[in-house]
């Protein structure tokens, strides 16, 4: 799996600890279009083994290679939180920016036949939804860096104190 | 209406011709879904008193009320045909992704009527309906089979419920798989098999609005994080396998063919080993906050690459009850069952019974003559290899024994003593034609009654009444009035779950109790917002005793009388010799007592029957037409 170099957040997913539920997807529909629909999600899940289960949504790549790859400059990225922005006037659902994507995390929406890209719920006071349902704490609103420093603490803890 | 579309799908495989069927509101309020609206689309669908492999025998599908919404544990769907086991009403349930994208096709129900001449996947893409060439699949795996149809689409948002090649070869005891869940028991595989449906594949797009999403959204979230708490834990983290030790403590744990209660290697077998040593990850039905499914690897030795869920029904079935006291033969045995889509609890029961044969010199090592083992194999009780084996056997049919024990354990004890002038009957452990569960009900005399009287034969499932046996509320081991009361008041508890579906498992995150007071408001409000209805406590209390009439009707017309309340002879004959239940049966005085106060309970005549009148109160004018008393 290729992995973001983004110094931005995004929302990531643990899949020793992700179950399979799905309930990621219906609170993302929800929040967005009004309706409990997963194919109106912009959170996936993968559900691609026996036991293997994951979550995945917009890695906010720096440079991202949708907003070069929009033919018609519908899509902007936020240079401060690099959340992808969609101007749906301008979108006409021509996919370019799903081919473009090396994690499959764009989708066109069934409905309004446009662009959909995880925004983070950067308008709700209590952030991404999707990270406050996970039952089981596998969502995370985090950068790659944040990731990496826990990974080394962990080891630190396990190696130095045995647990 | 909310929650609903008000439309039924009618398929006809013979003709390859569908129709729209549209039901009044006031219709489901009456039955809501799950197994009590697939039970009376069965009773209105089905050919009265045909064979149950017969193209007259509908499958019939309902939709959860719950499904494709975030209510917690309410991504389910009930099934319902007459079992091919029993030959009275086969319901079951299964839940995860496929009954969500079932319910987001916008349809309420499914009747598939017929029997196709060729092996078929039907494929309902919302309002499309297509008849796929299946042939290419036979003989394919449970898990195989939905991988190659999401290939085919391209499209892993395409959903299947399949049969394995037990369902093929019309095993009486093959069930129906879908995301490595199963609509078990009753034999719905076979049922499939003898239609030549060999998938039924979704792809649902629509959206599931409901009445009061905000109202229903903080319901659901309160629930969720309750279901992080203490009232799961025992689910969350060795889940249903935690078991295995409690029931060998109480003498409950079916050893050697319900031969004994207590198995000496049940540290072997528990909840607690599996843990330790073979558990590879636990993973969540689709809409499933809890995740309870304990899922078991094997990494090395004959059985390395086996995986599957191992839950407790699975285990004392195919374990202690066979005597087995290794994970990897126990965890390829339930891999096997899983993939040729066979029911564990009735596999490892019929093949007990087959060991208990053995034991006794009714079958010798020729007797399980098969392609792997030419001159047969010893059959005895703590031989895992020979339960794996015939598993094989049983889903191919292959050699005597496979094709005998594939009839289940009524039929094969029924063939073998016509052929051997036995009485293999006596250890043949079913209720109904249909293969015990995990507890021993020589000393669960409430649950005793539940099981005998039980709809879908010997189910826990269904009747919830070794709960107060068990807690202690009363006295395990004798009978007395209560009991009557209590088996009505437990089954139509279960009923109300596996009616919305809801998974039991969630029952006391409402409010920290489990009981009806407990639970029904929460359950009302969830209804409500979600269809806008005004049901309270006793419209949800109603919800169970419908289910409960509708199957219990259904039986009743296909020719139930009082003597099928019946226990197997072991329980009522045989006491175990050792362990915490030695020395107890059912004897007939109590189970006739037991018979009489339950059905007194229910409101019924002493022959068992319902009359007119207590149909009519429970809004069932038209089965009160037609069995009515």
């Amino acid at each position: 799996m290729p992995a973001s170099t983004s110094k931005y957040q995004y929302i990531t997913c643990d899949t020793s600890k992700c179950v399979g539920c799905q309930l990621c997807e219906y609170i993302c529909s929800y929040i967005k279009t009004g309706e409990f629909n997963t194919f109106r999600s912009c959170i996936r899940t993968v559900r691609a083994h026996k036991i293997l289960m994951t979550a995945v949504a917009c890695r906010t790549c720096e440079d991202a290679p949708c907003v070069i790859a929009c033919p018609r400059d519908a899509l902007s990225q936020d240079p401060i939180t690099g959340i992808i922005h969609i101007d749906a006037n301008r979108c006409d659902g021509c996919a370019w920016c799903i081919e473009a994507c090396d994690f499959g995390v764009i989708s066109i929406d069934p409905e309004t036949k446009l662009a959909e890209i995880c925004d983070q719920c950067e308008d709700e006071e209590d952030g991404p939804q999707c990270v406050k349902w996970c039952p089981k704490e596998a969502l995370e609103l985090t950068t790659p860096d944040r990731r990496a420093q826990r990974a080394r603490r962990k080891l630190a803890i396990e190696e130095v104190l045995g647990r | 209406m909310y929650g609903y579309s008000g439309k039924i799908l009618h398929i006809d495989l013979a003709t390859r011709k569908t129709w729209v069927e549209s039901k009044p509101e006031q219709w489901y309020k009456i039955y809501i879904g799950g197994v009590s609206m697939a039970s009376r689309l069965c009773w209105e669908n089905i050919e009265v008193g045909c064979d149950p492999l017969s193209p007259g025998n509908p499958i019939c599908i309902a939709n959860g009320i719950f499904a494709g919404t975030p209510v917690p544990v309410g991504g389910k769907y009930g099934m319902a045909s007459k079992s091919p086991l029993t030959g009275f009403i086969g319901d079951s349930m299964s839940g995860s992704w496929f009954p969500v994208a079932l319910k987001r096709t916008g349809w309420d129900g499914f009747v598939i009527h017929g029997a196709s001449d060729k092996w078929v996947n039907v494929f309902i893409d919302d309002d499309k309906i297509e008849f796929r060439d299946a042939s290419h699949l036979l003989g394919l795996g449970t898990t195989e089979t939905e991988e190659a149809i999401s290939e085919e689409f391209g499209d892993d948002q395409v959903r299947s419920a399949t049969i394995g090649p037990a369902g093929e070869n019309l095993a009486r005891i093959a069930n129906v798989s879908n995301d490595g869940r199963k609509a078990g028991r009753t034999g719905h595989g076979a049922v499939w098999g003898s239609k030549k449906l060999k998938a039924l594949s979704i792809r649902g797009t629509h959206g599931v609005s409901v009445a009061d999403p905000e109202t229903l959204l903080k319901l659901s979230y309160e629930i969720l994080q309750a279901a992080q708490g203490p009232h799961t834990q025992k689910y969350r983290v060795l889940g249903t396998s935690s078991n295995v030790l409690n029931m060998n403590k109480l003498g409950l744990l079916p050893t050697r063919n319900y031969q004994q209660g207590t198995f000496e290697d049940a540290e072997l077998i528990s909840g607690e080993y599996l843990h330790e040593h073979y558990k590879a990850k636990t993973i969540a039905c689709a809409q499933c906050p809890i995740a309870c499914e304990q899922v078991g690897q094997v990494k090395e030795g004959p059985y390395a690459g086996a995986m599957g869920h191992v839950e407790y029904e699975s285990l004392y079935a195919l374990s202690s009850n066979c005597g087995v006291n290794s994970f990897p033969a126990i965890i390829q045995a339930i891999t096997n069952c899983n993939e040729f889509g066979l029911d564990t609890m009735s596999s490892g029961v019929t093949i007990s019974w087959a060991m208990e044969c053995y034991q006794r010199g009714v079958f010798t090592k020729e007797d399980f003559k098969c392609e792997k083992y030419p001159d047969g194999f010893e059959a005895e009780f703590g031989n895992g290899e020979a339960v794996v084996t015939l598993t094989e056997m049983i889903a191919n049919r292959e050699g005597y024994m496979g094709n005998l024990l594939a009839e289940g354990t009524k039929r094969a004890s029924a063939q073998v003593d016509e052929e051997r002038g036995t009485e293999t009957y006596k250890w043949a452990m079913h209720i109904k034609g249909l293969e015990c569960p995990g507890y021993d009900a020589r000393t669960l005399k409430t649950f005793a009654l539940g099981l005998a009287a039980g709809t879908r034969g010997a189910c826990h499932n269904r009747t919830a009444a070794y709960d107060p046996d068990i807690k202690g509320e009363v006295d395990r081991f004798s009978v007395d009035e209560t009991r009557g009361r209590l088996a009505k008041s437990t089954e139509e508890y279960a009923a109300v779950y596996d009616t919305l579906p809801l998974c039991k498992f969630i029952r006391r995150c409402f409010t920290g109790k489990a009981d009806r007071a407990g639970a029904w408001p929460a359950i009302a409000n969830l209804i409500n917002a979600t269809t806008g209805w005004d049901f309270d406590y006793d419209a949800v209390d109603l919800i169970g005793e419908r289910a409960h009439t509708i199957k219990k009707a259904f039986n009743i017309r296909e020719g139930w009388t009082r003597e099928d309340d019946h226990l197997p002879y072991r329980w009522q004959y045989e006491p175990m010799e050792v362990g915490p239940s030695a020395g107890y049966v059912v004897t007939d005085e109590e189970l006739e007592y037991l018979k009489d106060i339950y059905y007194e309970a229910k409101g019924w005549t002493k022959d068992g029957l319902i009359p007119k009148e207590k149909l009519i109160a429970l809004g069932m004018d038209d089965v009160a037409e037609e069995i009515g008393v």
